[in-house]
């Protein structure tokens, strides 16, 4: 067990990590979700050590397979399994086989037998872990997937929002920019939800979903395209990263039309509820997305939602690798 | 030459409204008689009893992958699978390479289909050389050289002159254009039907708008030139209404839907679990749509609507479609199971099956004109008809396709369990393929 004075079983009573894979947060219970809260808070604890690292998962060998840039993610769990003690592999596509035409499955088949007990992915291609997870007897863990999900992301902003808001039964999110394709906004959708808060999809219309927005027991995301109303009486204001290709696809007709009516600056942070917490993905392109001053302001939580990235993924990692394999 | 009785079957000839419980006599290569109480001095006999009897099926849209593609599929492992099931006349795609463009390579093709083709194979020529929508190939000697009707498959012809003028060409030549209609240029080459799964999963999506839009266009091409116009494998029901527009116009308009597209909708990609299974089986081009388009399609088509059904058999390698759902190939592999699939709607009562039999026989043949060039296929006429399947409705059968002849064992229902098999085939008068009781 975790050398810890939160032991997971004992704050979170019934609740058992089975999963062999994170793949994205849509079918995760709330019982679950706690669990990984509560592992995450022990976790903090660890990382306040003057010594921040235990041995929990010595013998574990952890492989980060990053098919397309990151800087934080990777870093972030690589950071999170050596405080655990894991033997930690990093590869990334380019200068690796994959750039030999190896397949997804040949290469993660490769990392479990190189000895590989859990793989974090990131993949440009939407679904790419469902994938390698089918092939593989190692414990696939996703670490942002195309345009679809990116679970841990939305684990620690979950973890960062209640550590500060406490419960957020009632509470409103508003989650701003290109919503369409931001794996961020959906896995986040899921989590919030099953914790009773009001999400609300904010963006340009050709950045927005038409068909479809998760809702769970019948609550769903609202959508609105009018920044200065949804963002009235925001607990929470999530910013996007806005890619500059968007303008380039003609899905938005200029970056600076898109700062008049998205950017989140003062003026309208100041319409949300008074000490509004204002969260960001990054890696943030100040000046569009978001204003310098607010980036960097009281109510802004990026740095916080950084430390908590590694707690959040120590838990993850640590659930399941030690899961009950029921 | 073996002499066959298929006994006291239910005899569907839509050619000639033939339906009736009698026996078909196979005699010196062709249907020598059907009535009741036939009783021939030794003659091979199929009891058919509680069976469907009808001419051989006309596919007209299939892919051999021969020439270019054996990976995926040969002239001779494919017919096979047309063959068993229950397909006797197929038209080819021309998306081989090389690509029959012109007449050297189209005969090229054709003595492939000479020596390894156990159905008859007829070739679709290409509208553009090389399939690459900048000029016309050479549409008269692909004609003369003997193409059914020009396509250039799954590459629709984006410049809207080149399309008038080969609507105009072909419509002089006699010859349908088969036209996949979809406007790329309106979605960013969609992996599957854009809605609520797309959404959901983080994949591209195709916009119906796109198939509607170009279906609109090449209409109203086919209304400017006088062309005849085949729109293939319709999926979206604006689709099906644009073509009834045509048709009230009196436009010399028909279309196809696939077995796929009125079995499966786009849940399929995301499957029945917790978990979305971005099921690349299921990825075709154009994508399953939702069950709105789905009951728009069979309603059209019971209607007659809809023309013909046509299989969009595309076998690919299984290496093709292990990857991840945006890389992976489009297509389905079912000439193996789609009398299965129809069988199934026929059961569940959505397809009526008179209309089914009429939809891979003489309505095909219509579409394309075959009439003349290949006498005898789509009917059960004495004297003239060469080939005959027998239909078992009420047999069930779990798809396999690890049995399958096709070397495409890439279907999205695997596993599943249809209702109806196809137990026999006589192909040119002889018995081609019989259902071992072992196989059921």
């Amino acid at each position: 067990m975790l050398d810890t004075a939160a032991s997971p079983a004992d704050s979170a009573p019934g609740a058992t990590w089975t999963r062999k894979d994170l793949l994205d947060t849509d079918t995760l219970t709330r019982a679950e979700i706690d669990l990984v809260l509560e592992t995450a808070r022990g976790m903090r604890e660890v990382r306040s050590r003057p010594v921040s690292k235990v041995s929990t998962l010595r013998g574990v060998t952890v492989a980060t397979l990053f098919y397309e840039q990151s800087t934080r993610t990777r870093a972030s769990f690589e950071v999170a399994a050596k405080a655990l003690g894991a033997d930690v592999v990093n590869l990334t596509a380019s200068g690796s086989s994959v750039e030999k035409g190896e397949t997804l499955i040949d290469t993660v088949r490769t990392l479990e037998a190189i000895g590989a007990d859990i793989i974090v992915m990131r993949h440009s291609r939407s679904g790419a872990p469902y994938l390698a997870a089918r092939h593989t007897a190692a414990s696939i863990v996703n670490g942002g997937d195309g345009t679809h999900a990116h679970p841990t992301q939305a684990l620690l902003d979950l973890y960062t929002m209640v550590e500060r808001l406490g419960s957020l039964e009632g509470r409103k999110v508003v989650i701003v920019g290109d919503v369409l394709h931001s794996r961020v906004a959906r896995s986040n959708a899921w989590t919030l939800l099953r914790y009773g808060a009001d999400v609300v999809f904010c963006g340009p219309a050709t950045l927005l979903p038409r068909s479809f927005v998760p809702s769970v027991d019948g609550r769903a995301c609202s959508i609105s395209t009018d920044l200065d109303s949804a963002i009235e009486g925001a607990d929470v204001v999530m910013a996007l990263r806005m890619q500059k290709e968007r303008q380039q696809r003609g899905l938005i007709p200029s970056i600076r039309e898109y700062i008049a009516n998205y950017q989140i600056n003062a003026a309208r942070l100041a319409r949300a509820r008074q000490g509004a917490l204002l969260m960001h993905p990054g890696p943030m392109n100040e000046g569009i997305e978001v204003s310098p001053d607010v980036a960097h302001g009281a109510q802004s939580l990026v740095e916080e939602q950084v430390a908590n990235g590694v707690a959040v993924r120590m838990a993850l990692l640590y659930l399941i690798a030690a899961r009950s394999r029921t | 030459m073996e002499r066959i009785l298929i006994r006291g079957g239910r005899v569907l000839d839509p050619s000639r409204s033939l339906d009736m419980t009698a026996d078909v006599l196979v005699a010196d290569g062709v249907v020598a008689e059907i009535r009741e109480g036939i009783n021939p001095a030794g003659a091979r006999i199929i009891e058919a009893a509680d069976c469907v009897v009808a001419p051989g099926f006309v596919d007209l849209h299939a892919h051999l992958r021969e020439p270019g593609y054996e990976q995926k599929g040969t002239v001779r492992t494919e017919t096979t699978a047309a063959l068993r099931g229950g397909f006797t006349t197929v038209c080819a795609m021309p998306n081989t390479r090389p690509a029959p463009d012109c007449g050297p390579v189209l005969e090229s093709i054709r003595d492939i289909y000479a020596r390894e083709a156990l159905v008859r194979v007829l070739p679709i020529g290409c509208i553009t050389r090389g399939r690459e929508g900048k000029e016309l190939a050479e549409l008269a000697e692909l004609a003369a050289g003997g193409v059914v009707a020009f396509s250039d498959d799954g590459s629709p012809v984006a410049d809207p002159r080149l399309m008038r003028n080969a609507l105009a060409l072909a419509g002089a030549l006699g010859l349908p254009v088969s036209e996949h209609c979809d406007s790329p240029e309106m979605h960013a080459g969609g992996a599957m039907n854009e809605g609520a799964v797309s959404e959901r999963l983080g994949l591209s999506g195709q916009p119906s708008a796109a198939e509607a839009a170009a279906i609109a266009r090449n209409i109203e091409l086919a209304a400017a030139t006088g062309g005849r116009l085949h729109i293939a494998h319709v999926t979206t029901e604006r689709g099906v209404e644009l073509v009834a527009e045509a048709r009230r116009r009196g436009l010399p308009v028909t279309c196809e839907v696939t077995p796929s597209h009125l079995f499966l909708t786009e849940d399929a990609v995301a499957g029945t679990g917790d978990e979305p299974a971005y099921d690349t089986s299921a990825k075709i081009n154009p994508p399953l749509r939702t069950e709105t388009d789905r009951r728009a399609l069979l309603a059209a088509l019971n209607a007659g609507l809809i023309d013909a059904i046509a299989t969009d058999h595309a076998p690919h390698a299984i290496e093709e479609k292990l990857v991840e759902f945006e890389a992976a190939a489009f297509g389905i592999s079912c000439f193996e199971s789609a009398v299965s699939t129809l069988l199934t709607l026929v059961y569940r009562g959505e397809l009526r099956l008179e209309r089914m039999v009429e939809a891979l026989t003489t309505a095909p043949v219509r579409c394309f004109g075959l009439a003349q060039r290949v006498p005898g296929i789509g009917t059960l006429e004495p004297g003239v008809a060469r080939d005959v399947v027998v239909l078992d409705p009420r047999t069930a059968t779990i798809v396999d396709p690890e049995r399958w002849a096709s070397k495409g064992k890439n279907t999205p229902l695997a596993g599943r369990e249809l209702k109806g098999v196809v137990r026999a085939v006589i192909f040119e008068g002889t018995l081609a393929w019989e259902r071992e009781a072992a196989h059921v």
